[in-house]
């Protein structure tokens, strides 16, 4: 073995990015090398499904820091390769690219990959996911072919590219296997909300669908439905989540399931090992102590501090607010919190006016809020999360009153 | 180019070109100084870009949205200069603008 470096940082999304540079920004003077599996340079995914689907940013402006940036901070990366083993005990990792190379301390910030489908047809071109770059080069290319859409799946990113596939002019239809989209991670009246704006944007929202199947000889033409019923499909789009990326740290005994298990400090339980971003279960305090994956870049960016100060003799508990952010046609949503278990849920203000919060609450606490076109109600309710606030559900419903002024 | 100087947090201070058709926040990024998150990428969702302006070019910027308006808020450092770099569009009209990296929050 030839190779290695003080740290090596498996995965070049956005909590491998941050936290080389913050290895650097806290002076630390040993080799990086950041791994990734992809030949691009860091840089931001969300708009993989947003403004560089739709055509309107190039991809240079979506990397996360120039190429010479990088360089002048002697970082180095290894592009276009998987790491396919660790042995913690000899300090190694192995890559698909034949090299083994040694470490002493190890960053595990490999996010996840699609969940796919299992149907028949699921193989077929013109069957998408959205987490790379190249997935939404691919779904480009094809495009000017496309009239049909089947979008799998009711979540954030099935939900943003019906939006923007929609204005684009495409025939969109989107297939969720519960009663109402975004069921996961928000609460009904959001659900209903968005439901209505994309029917209103022309899109064939259908609920409670299961897909039998997907047709086509080479390539996509359809999806069957499991009542029998045929969708006309020129392209298919896959949103159903994604599957933590952490097999090779599990298989070397990593404690972990649902992801790798880390300590406040971004440790994994094996010794010189972190993990940090969506690949990372960790206790929230936002979720009660309850083990959590939180698939953010606000997450990847914390996270990625955490790990590097541990790195650097500094340690700090992760304790970041979690925030989000999706955008859909002219509507911005910002969350902040953890809805997660929520028992009452509050609408401010007029849904009708798409301006409004959805505000949740357990045992009477505030937990999390999302907002729709409402910043101040997004910026002002943080500390209403931070603190668990008590506020009467009446008091939280009226949009007359900031909400800064219901804070302790 | 027109030219954008960048102050740090730290005071130092450094003029760099910008391509006009930018944010002001792309050219700072995309010159290195790593202490501007900027984590949104540009879409006026969080606070992560902001940067206090010189106060001589305050006329020459574009009017702040209600959603900048309401994002500076969350900054504990927000003053009469704060502004968010991914909303000022740079421009050889903004040549020689200063800007200071705003306080971590």
């Amino acid at each position: 073995m030839t190779l290695q470096a003080d740290v090596i940082i498996v995965g070049a999304g956005h909590a491998g990015a941050a936290c080389a540079i913050a290895l650097r920004q806290g002076k630390f003077e040993g080799g990086i090398l950041v791994i990734g599996a992809e030949p691009e340079l860091p840089y931001e995914r969300p708009p993989l499904s947003k403004e560089y689907l739709a055509g309107s940013k190039a991809f240079e402006r979506l990397l996360i820091r120039p190429e010479g940036f990088w360089a002048e901070r002697d970082i180095a990366f290894r592009l276009g390769a998987t790491v396919v083993a660790v042995d913690p005990t000899a300090q190694t990792v192995q890559t698909d690219d034949g090299a083994l190379i040694g470490y002493r301390r190890l960053v595990w910030a490999t996010g996840g990959a699609p969940r796919m489908l299992s149907c028949g047809g699921h193989h077929l071109a013109g069957v998408h996911t959205v987490r790379t770059r190249a997935d939404a080069d691919r779904m480009m290319t094809e495009l000017p072919d496309v009239e049909h859409v089947v979008v799998i799946g009711g979540g954030y990113i099935g939900l943003e590219a019906a939006a923007v596939l929609t204005k684009l002019g495409k025939k969109v239809v989107l297939l969720e296997a519960l009663d109402r989209v975004l069921a996961r991670v928000a609460g009904e009246p959001l659900s209903r909300f968005f439901e209505a704006e994309h029917r209103a944007h022309g899109v064939d929202v259908r609920l409670g669908v299961a897909v039998d199947s997907i047709l086509g000889e080479n390539k996509v033409t359809g999806v069957q439905l499991k009542d029998g019923e045929v969708l006309k499909a020129d392209m298919v789009i896959v949103g159903i989540g994604i599957i933590p990326a952490v097999a090779p740290l599990l298989a070397a005994g990593a404690a972990g399931g649902n992801g790798v298990l880390v300590d406040s400090h971004c440790r994994t339980t094996l010794p010189n090992i972190f993990a940090i971003g969506d690949c990372a279960l960790h206790a929230n305090r936002f979720a009660e102590g309850a083990q959590i994956r939180l698939e953010s870049v606000q997450n990847a960016n914390d996270q990625a501090v955490v790990a590097a100060k541990a790195i650097l003799g500094q340690p700090a508990d992760y304790d970041a607010t979690p925030w989000f952010w999706s955008n859909q046609y002219d509507l911005k949503l910002q969350t902040v919190g953890l809805s997660t278990g929520y028992d009452q849920t509050v609408v401010r203000g007029d849904i009708a006016t798409r301006s409004f919060s959805l505000i949740y609450l357990k045992n009477g606490r505030v937990i999390a809020l999302d907002c729709v076109n409402a910043i101040k109600d997004y910026v002002q309710g943080r500390k209403l999360v931070i603190e668990g606030a008590v506020v009467e559900a009446d008091r939280l419903a009226d949009p007359t009153t900031p909400l800064k002024d219901l804070a302790d | 180019m027109p030219k954008l100087i960048v102050v740090t947090r730290e005071g130092d201070e450094r003029e760099v070109e910008g391509e006009a058709g930018l944010s002001v926040m792309e050219v700072i990024r995309d010159n290195g100084f790593e202490e501007l998150l900027a984590l949104c990428g540009g879409c006026c969702s969080c606070a992560t870009c902001h940067v206090h302006v010189d106060p001589a070019f305050t006329d020459r910027l574009p009017p702040m949205s209600a959603d900048e308006n309401d994002l500076l808020d969350s900054s504990a450092h927000r003053d009469e200069t704060s502004r968010l770099s991914c909303q000022l569009p740079f421009s050889a009209a903004l040549d020689g603008l200063k800007v200071r990296i705003a306080e971590d929050d």
